[in-house]
């Protein structure tokens, strides 16, 4: 008889799933309210995206983004949305890691730990290059 | 145009491609670039930005539920993803230098193969061979089928991981989530079953697409104002596509319409980029 897990691979199914889920209606929700804002501040104004010239600055920076927030701008609201949506299966994967600690599989926690650190590694150069 | 305007159009739009992309399972990624690009003159890069978040929105979303059934093989999934995340950051990088044209004319020609591997006969079929990396790795696993659990094997585990590192490249180059790749790799190469391969597939592409999207975000690429009625669109019109899939028995006559569409709408963006109009 195999000794009794305290956490088995269909537990982790559960909160994975329950992560996805909860992650894409919550950004979703904010998106869709800064688009609402958005909307009513600018509906009228016109809009070029022939030419590529990069995002406005407010919604640029980490900084810029809260900024926005707090006085209620509305692409600063969807922005912040989509930086959820951009981490939710990030999240998941440091959900995957500590439950394969928890299983004691250490190969697929240090699996789980590479991918997660090769995504950081794309975020890091991403803005130095 | 105004902002409302432009909104409405990609919102109704963004609706459709969600809508038929779930029917044929090929996503709505591939819709959404000509659409902004060959029909709103929107130019590739804020188009690729917007397709790419639609992209992890569909994926977890419909992820969500496969892994709870418990179809999904999570350890195949995390170890393959160890390639499309390097090949993502990779394909990302390369965006950043490569001509639009050019960007283009793969786009279009990863069009035409996506259409034609939709409309493949799907097979069911169990490795019989045995992989010692498989089995190193704990890939070999079971799905519920019928109310049984049907075991199957996994094949070539290297040849999979290096198809993998290719869709990663391909998917953060586009913007896309390159699933019909991903589905050779797995379906093709490492004989998995098909059920098994989809499903991992699909919970693969919100990983792949958040890599190369950390990189988008900081180069400016991905729009709010675009992005918006995108990601709403393509989500709802993917949440009907579910609901419809699962009274009607057959969609093959909405794959062979999707596939003709596609080859059209490719056919034009490998004109324009050769004629330089991208």
């Amino acid at each position: 008889m195999p000794e009794q897990k305290h956490i088995a691979d269909t537990d982790i199914q559960q909160i994975i799933g329950w992560i996805l889920r909860l992650g894409v209606i919550i950004s979703m929700g904010v998106v869709f309210v800064g688009g609402c804002v958005y909307l009513y501040r600018h509906g009228y104004e016109t809009v070029h995206y022939g030419e590529f010239v990069g995002i406005p600055g407010f919604v640029h920076s980490a900084s810029g983004i809260w900024h926005g927030i707090i006085t209620f701008r509305g692409r600063a609201i969807i922005q912040a949305g989509i930086i959820l949506l951009i981490a939710t299966p990030v999240i998941r994967i440091l959900f995957s890691a500590i439950g394969f600690v928890l299983e004691k599989d250490w190969l697929y926690t240090g699996i789980t730990l590479l991918v997660l650190f090769i995504i950081v590694a794309s975020a890091l150069t991403g803005h130095a290059g | 145009m105004t902002v409302t305007e432009i909104t409405l159009i990609i919102l109704a739009g963004s609706y459709l491609a969600g809508l038929i992309g779930s029917l044929t399972g090929l996503g709505g990624g591939v819709v959404i670039i000509p659409l902004l690009t060959l029909l709103l003159n929107v130019n590739i890069h804020y188009a690729i930005g917007a397709s790419l978040i639609s992209v992890i929105a569909t994926s977890s979303g419909s992820a969500a539920a496969y892994v709870k059934e418990g179809i999904t093989n999570i350890r195949l999934g995390m170890f393959l993803e160890i390639a499309t995340t390097i090949g993502a950051m990779i394909g990302a990088v390369l965006a950043l230098y490569m001509q639009t044209s050019v960007i283009a004319i793969i786009f279009g020609l990863i069009l035409i193969f996506s259409a034609v591997m939709s409309l493949k006969k799907k097979k069911e079929h169990l490795a019989e061979q045995k992989s010692m990396w498989a089995q190193k790795l704990k890939l070999n696993g079971t799905y519920p089928a019928n109310n049984t659990m049907v075991a199957y094997n996994v094949a070539n585990v290297g040849g999979g991981f290096f198809m993998m590192l290719f869709a990663g490249v391909i998917s953060g180059l586009l913007g896309i989530g390159s699933g019909a790749l991903k589905v050779v790799a797995m379906d093709g190469i490492m004989r998995i079953p098909f059920k098994v391969s989809t499903t991992t597939s699909n919970f693969m592409i919100g990983v792949t697409a958040a890599a190369s999207a950390v990189v988008y975000l900081q180069r400016g690429y991905i729009d709010p104002g675009l992005s918006m009625p995108v990601v709403i669109g393509v989500l709802l019109g993917a949440l009907t596509g579910s609901k419809i899939l699962v009274h009607t028995s057959s969609s093959q006559w909405v794959r062979w319409v999707f596939a003709v569409i596609v080859t059209f709408l490719a056919g034009q963006m490998i004109y324009n980029g050769f004629n330089h109009k991208i």
